[in-house]
């Protein structure tokens, strides 16, 4: 099997990975904790930057960056959330309607339809990005919740997850419905939408994360604080120099933690969800 | 009867409702832009139009125009530049960290945990934390200092042509190994352990092992992941936007940044919407070699 020397060589790279992956997050900690700068300065290039001591841990750069007049988190933070809350929620009734269409239904032109969903699954957004600006542009969506929202409710690649989903239910469920008269939006909303709880989950994992990092695009969509989402505001602030480390790991470890409490409840969900986009 | 039996089989009218309004999402945010850029890739459109030149029909010019231009070449090859890195880094490392995390670890759940961190990090949060590691007082810098016993004094990681995108790497595998770990786990585990058994049997070294059994038995885990890494280094845009902006010498301009700066910042969208088309076809191109070569596999198995 597995000798003692092999198990302590596994150990040793497991825990150089783990130091590798803990010690960027422990300066982000450690530093939003020293209310001082010029300690922060001072310790900047030592180990003592990793490292606060807990009896000297200040939350003043906190109260700094939720105090700031310019710089509104709350709402940075209220704006990301509420745009992610809408693209999710939304999304999982129209995409997984479509694929309860395309998987258990029966019309002509079916294949073809699915064949125009997978293949747009391709066409990365970065391509569309501009001729979608122009058009966001011409309809005065600029600087609105909605051109963040609308745009990205309707999903190929999770119409594709929940279709895979509803292609492997067994036959007689629906037929059994039917029998009884059921129509098909009533057998989508009672009887399939409720056994997709697993999709919904991988479905709704992927696409948060996916928004909850989206750049490029709010970065041309929107300009002042009112609709701007968090990781834009930390952007803006990281780039207006000289930085303050102090505020910005504040302000990093705030937007994070929300996102790392979930994580850390649903571990196993995150998990499986990227496994599941994986398999095709 | 058969009559009665089609109709009642004939399910396009509910078909329709319930793809509705995916249907019509669908055609306006993705196939309308995307026929849009197309379109729009021949013209001279303008993001703000300028009343006294309207519009017009330019053929090719703007594709020539880009084919012409050091700087559209020059983020081609940093785009490229920056996938080669990145992809054999990210993946080594991956498949590295799911092979600790498959093997007999203690705890190895905390492991996978951990590993998998940063991917759920945004990646403006991470390169804030970098960029402080990267500081001329920095971090690395220091460790460059104490190493050589203070001879040499460190870099200016993000201002040197040569440094920039190498270290725009280092964040960027830093920040996404976990994901295709959590991949090459999935695929560690489909591997059929009366393999190893047998190769045991055969007096086969771990070395010989891997190469042996784990190596193949990853096959279509190796292209999904190679070809999905790629993609994403492709359309590498907010490290650079953040670090760097495309600098020093436009060392790290990628092309999705060429696309935002030529189409917003100038408001060059017909320029713009050619560059987004020939960056489509290059994705295009990987997808499809990635089909072709699942296909060929499928074919042997």
């Amino acid at each position: 099997m597995i000798t003692r020397s092999e198990r302590l060589v596994i150990l040793t790279l497991a825990l150089v990975v783990v130091l590798t992956v803990l010690a960027p997050l422990a300066l982000m900690v450690a530093t939003s904790l020293k209310g001082d700068e010029n300690r922060i300065l001072l310790d900047i290039g030592s180990l003592a930057a990793f490292w606060v001591n807990p009896l000297e841990a200040e939350w003043t750069n906190y109260a700094q960056v939720l105090a700031s007049q310019t710089q509104p988190f709350l709402r940075f933070l209220f704006n990301s959330v509420f745009v992610v809350g809408w693209i999710v929620v939304v999304g999982i009734f129209v995409n997984s309607a479509a694929a309860f269409a395309l998987s258990r239904l029966r019309f002509r032109g079916r294949n073809l339809v699915l064949a125009v969903v997978v293949a747009l699954i391709i066409i990365p957004m970065e391509a569309l990005a501009i001729p979608l600006l122009l058009m966001v542009n011409r309809v005065g969506w600029l600087d609105t919740y909605q051109a963040q929202i609308v745009p990205f409710i309707a999903h190929p690649f999770s119409i594709f997850l929940f279709y895979q989903f509803f292609a492997k239910l067994p036959k007689d469920i629906d037929e059994a419905a039917y029998v009884e008269g059921a129509t098909p939006a009533q057998v989508y909303w009672k009887i399939a939408l409720p056994l997709s709880g697993p999709v919904i989950a991988t479905v709704a994992i992927l696409q948060s994360l996916e928004y909850w990092n989206a750049y490029l695009w709010p970065l041309m969509v929107t300009r002042g604080p009112e609709v701007r989402p968090v990781s834009l505001a930390l952007a803006q602030f990281f780039g207006t120099p000289p930085p303050t480390w102090g505020d910005l790991m504040a302000f990093s470890v705030m937007m994070s933690l929300p996102i790392l409490v979930l994580y850390l409840a649903f571990q196993r969900w995150f998990i499986q969800s990227v496994v599941a986009s994986a398999v095709k | 009867m058969p009559k009665k039996r089609s109709s009642l089989h004939d399910q396009s009218r509910p078909a329709l409702v319930l793809m509705a309004p995916a249907g019509l999402l669908i055609f306006v945010f993705i196939i309308a832009p995307f026929l849009l850029s197309l379109g729009l890739s021949f013209t001279n459109q303008r993001l703000v139009p300028n009343p006294n030149l309207p519009t017009s029909f330019q053929g090719f010019s703007n594709y020539l125009r880009l084919f012409g231009n050091a700087e559209f070449w020059q983020s081609f090859r940093n785009t490229f530049t920056f996938a080669l890195l990145v992809v054999p880094l990210q993946s080594a490392l991956a498949l590295g960290a799911a092979m600790l995390v498959n093997s007999r670890l203690p705890a190895r759940n905390v492991f996978r945990g951990i590993f998998f961190l940063p991917t759920v990090l945004t990646m403006v949060v991470v390169v804030v934390i970098w960029s402080n590691l990267f500081q001329i007082n920095g971090f690395f810098n220091a460790v460059i200092q104490a190493v050589t016993f203070g001879a040499h004094p460190g870099f200016d990681w993000l201002a040197n042509p040569a440094l920039a995108m190498p270290s725009i790497v280092l964040v960027s595998v830093w920040q996404g190994f976990g994901f295709q770990m959590v991949i090459y786990l999935a695929g560690l585990q489909g591997i059929n352990p009366e393999l190893y058994e047998a190769a045991r049997v055969d007096g086969a070294s771990r070395w010989q092992e891997f190469w042996a059994v784990t190596m193949p038995g990853l096959r279509n885990t190796h292209i999904f992941v190679v070809v999905t890494t790629t993609i994403l280094a492709l359309k590498l845009f907010a490290q650079v936007d953040l670090l760097t902006k495309g600098g020093p010498l436009g060392s790290t301009q990628t092309v999705v940044r060429l696309i935002y700066e030529t189409g917003f910042r100038k408001g060059q969208v017909g320029v713009a919407a050619a560059l987004s088309v020939v960056f489509f076809l290059v994705v295009l191109a990987i997808s499809v070699g990635q089909r072709v070569f699942l296909k060929e596999d499928r074919e042997v198995a």
